[in-house]
């Protein structure tokens, strides 16, 4: 989808819109990103949900029994919280290159609306320091994209539960971008 | 009951793991060989049905702490560190995939632990990683 003929329009188009009209953009695009998310099985499986205010996005794991990974303390299992850093660190990376395929007149809203999946950067690798054991209450996470080149993206993310300055686990993963068909 | 027995049953135990339908195939001094056959909810990709990054780390997260656990010099409990996960290729829809780990080191307080999981093609791994966990010692 992202790699359709250039329509006319995009970012110019955006900029001569009216503050309604871009408001009313905002909220589709929202709409179609968060069914995105949800069209995803396993985001859908490990409950994740997105929240978006201003240009930061804030990933929310609601806590599940199913979640746990020590019965004993009881703790969040630590492949779980991988996985949710690296949701997050796709999301935020995948909003931001989509929102620019927006503005060039790559991506159709339409399509993108109606569920179709279009490609998204792919993990190269992803390292997760896990510093303290996750509570079995709600989590929350946000990335920081630390460069985006036309190949390649690193991105930096944290989790926290209570405490925002406490973060239990941070991770950094680099990215492979989708790459135009030749 | 022997540290193996324990490690399975704990394992067994956790609510994630079940969760994923992971299954304990093998665990002796320090290697871990643990499944999780295809299932349509870990798809991360709806449009090829490839199962997700996240789900493939949390199966090799689990072997890892299962190949920590039952070493020779086995901890009372263990928690991972660091992870890092290194995806190669995607899975291919349907197969199950299998995690094994060897825990390769261990001192009074660090273990240190590679991994590779694989589908059906096992001659090309889907992904490996490496990470360190700690040592509870039982007092």
């Amino acid at each position: 989808m992202t790699d359709a003929q250039p329509k006319s329009g995009g970012a110019a188009a955006i900029k001569r819109m009216s503050v309604t009209e871009r408001h009313a953009l905002h909220k589709r695009w929202d709409q179609s990103l968060n069914t995105l998310a949800i069209n995803v099985p396993y985001i859908s499986f490990l409950g994740i949900d997105f929240d978006r205010r201003g240009d930061e996005l804030t990933a929310i794991l609601p806590f599940q029994d199913k979640l746990i990974g020590n019965p004993f303390l009881p703790a969040i299992h630590g492949g779980v919280t991988a996985a949710f850093l690296e949701v997050t660190a796709v999301m935020t990376l995948s909003r931001q290159y989509l929102w620019e395929k927006l503005e060039n007149g790559e991506l159709d809203l339409d399509r993108l609306e109606k569920g179709e999946v279009p490609r998204l950067p792919k993990t190269i690798d992803f390292t997760v320091d896990f510093l303290r054991s996750g509570l079995p209450r709600d989590a929350y996470a946000r990335a920081r994209i630390s460069r985006a080149g036309r190949r390649y993206a690193s991105v930096h993310v944290e989790a926290w539960q209570d405490d925002h300055t406490r973060f239990f686990a941070q991770a950094t993963g680099h990215f492979l971008m989708p790459q135009k068909r030749v | 009951m022997d540290k193996v027995q324990m490690a399975r049953q704990f394992i067994e135990a956790i609510p994630h793991a079940r969760d994923l339908g992971l299954q304990l195939i093998e665990l002796e001094n320090g290697v871990a060989v643990i499944t999780m056959p295809y299932d349509k909810k870990l798809i991360g990709n709806p449009a090829t049905g490839v199962v997700h990054g996240g789900a493939v780390s949390a199966l090799m997260d689990t072997c890892s702490g299962a190949a920590v656990m039952s070493h020779p010099d086995a901890p009372g409990s263990t928690a991972t560190i660091d992870l890092r996960i290194d995806y190669m290729r995607t899975a291919t829809p349907g197969d199950t995939i299998t995690a094994t780990a060897t825990c390769y080191h261990m001192t009074r307080s660090v273990a240190f632990v590679r991994v590779t999981a694989t589908d059906n093609d096992t001659d090309n791994p889907v992904a490996t990683a490496t990470g360190t966990f700690t040592v509870e010692r039982p007092r």
